[in-house]
């Protein structure tokens, strides 16, 4: 960190990085025929996802990420688009976290998540050259399975108190306001054991995410017959770069799910966010056959420039602007 | 004592776990971005010194601990407790053997201290970073010897046992850095 509260947080080199790294991007973009939109920041619906909370700006919400538009845009014109745009989630801050990042959303059409997975790949790859650096052969590793391995029993029958005995084994702090929720006791173990060992210079996809965290993933039976998400995530050393997804087309099954979110919403006692209605209009108007993907440009940078926290690369972090 | 919520969490706020008062060393927000978030900490245990790894799912709260740290003056020991004051108020509070720990050795009265207060009692005692003490015992001094880099136990009154060069003397008066133990100079009288 630099010494005064006025003075940015990244260098100049960061930021010209920075500009670098986005016209590398626009450039591949253009060079696969993927248009670039812009959708609005504020929206008149939230998401709902009780893990990711929205900021109110008067009677709007800005947006934790540009999907939804997106999405209508998909449905009215069936076309890959891209977009880069600067999100805001509040509460998240930290090394790693910042409230206000850029996402790299982009989707394709007539693609499911893996066919996605080889396209995020190829722009890494594409991006690494620019800053001269080795952009490795990626580890492809299995949520389901590797919890299974950890807890010594198959994904299905793992409850809580496995993955807390898996701390315990291990003398780890685990922390029991944790209560009932498995996912958010996974989400420790994942990244207690498995995201921790990630070498830095080593590019890991994650797939075969449980069916509970599909979020707007579509949903299969995977080889061990165990329902699965069809959803990725690309880490780059330990940072978690990009959330991808088969994208649900299912309105009813969509609507279902943000109602689930919102009787989680309700029994956490949080703030009641409503549902977007157009992106459910236009999944029942058809929504193509898509997969889609977010990428965190910040953290892409952080890896880029070999730089330790997120307020180095951003001119102006939350806790200085 | 207020709650702390894990949004409020930084280094060096004082919180209760397990009925014994912590400071947070670090903390570092972890969240995958679809999950829930957690904080990650490493906390001292005020009393055993002990730092511990412990993590807390964001949102949860935990109790403040009612820890201040004040600067006393050290008046004196009766054998069983060290005894201090407050220069403003006068207060006399006393230290037992686990909150001065090592710290009697460099205890000489009239010496401000900063003293850690938990619930009102003292719970560690720091010495000042230097203090002057005369030498009780040590070898006669080899005389112009300041070259050789050689070195010698000196005894304090306070039962602290101190590297010196040679040549100083028994009943010098040396400075001392209480944070290494370390001799320091000669200090002109």
């Amino acid at each position: 960190m630099s010494d005064a509260p006025w003075q940015p947080g990244a260098s100049l080199d960061v930021i010209k990085q920075s500009a670098a790294l986005r016209a590398c991007i626009r450039d591949y973009m253009q060079q696969h025929t993927v248009l670039e939109v812009v959708t609005p920041a504020l929206s008149s619906a939230g998401s709902t996802d009780p893990n990711i909370h929205s900021f109110r700006a008067g009677n709007y919400y800005l947006h934790t990420s540009p999907e939804f538009p997106m999405k209508r845009l998909l449905a009215a014109y069936a076309c890959d688009i891209y977009q880069i745009a600067t999100v805001f989630r509040d509460g998240e801050s930290g090394r790693n976290h910042n409230a206000e990042f850029s996402l790299l959303e982009w989707y394709r059409v007539g693609s499911d998540h893996l066919k996605l997975i080889d396209d995020v790949l190829a722009l890494l790859q594409r991006v690494a050259q620019q800053f001269n650096r080795r952009c490795p052969a990626p580890n492809i590793i299995r949520y389901t399975e590797i919890v299974a391995t950890l807890c010594e029993k198959s994904f299905q029958d793992v409850c809580v108190a496995d993955v807390k005995k898996v701390f315990l084994h291990h003398n780890r702090s685990y922390p029991d306001a944790i209560g009932n929720d498995l996912d958010a006791a996974l989400d420790l173990l994942i990244d207690e054991f498995v995201v921790a060992e990630f070498e830095p210079d080593q590019i890991t996809v994650m797939l075969d995410y449980p069916a509970s965290q599909a979020s707007l993933a579509r949903v299969s039976v995977n080889a061990r017959q165990i329902p699965i998400a069809e959803r990725f995530e690309i880490y780059w050393g330990r940072l978690e770069l990009a959330n991808g997804f088969h994208e649900l087309s299912d309105s009813a099954e969509q609507r279902a799910r943000f109602e689930k979110d919102q009787r989680i919403r309700r029994a956490r006692g949080q703030q009641s966010v409503p549902m977007d209605e157009h992106l459910l209009q236009a999944l029942a108007s058809g929504l193509p056959d898509c997969a889609g993907v977010a990428l965190g440009l910040d953290r892409l940078l952080m890896v880029l420039s070999n730089q330790q926290s997120i307020d180095q690369v951003l001119a102006f972090s939350t806790e200085r602007a | 004592m207020a709650n702390y919520n894990t949004n409020e969490f930084k280094g060096g706020l004082k919180i209760m776990l397990d009925g014994d008062p912590h400071t947070i060393v670090e903390n570092e927000f972890v969240k995958p971005g679809k999950g829930q978030a957690f904080t990650r900490t490493k906390v001292r245990n005020l009393k055993t010194g002990r730092t511990v790894e412990r993590t807390f799912k964001s949102g949860e709260s935990v109790e403040g601990a009612d820890v201040m740290d004040t600067e006393m003056q050290y008046l004196y020991s009766d054998g069983e407790m060290w005894h201090f004051m407050d220069p403003k108020s006068y207060e006399q509070l006393a230290a037992d053997k686990t909150a001065i720990g090592d710290t009697h050795l460099w205890l000489i009265e009239e010496a401000m201290c900063e003293v850690t207060l938990f619930n009102g009692q003292p719970l560690a005692v720091s010495p000042p970073n230097f203090v002057e003490m005369a030498i009780k015992e040590t070898d006669p001094g080899v005389r112009g010897d300041t070259a050789t880099g050689g070195t010698k136990p000196a005894y304090m009154d306070t039962g602290a046992v101190v590297k010196v060069p040679l040549f100083i003397e028994e009943g010098e008066v040396i400075k001392i850095d209480t944070r290494t133990g370390e001799y320091v100079s000669r200090v002109k009288s």
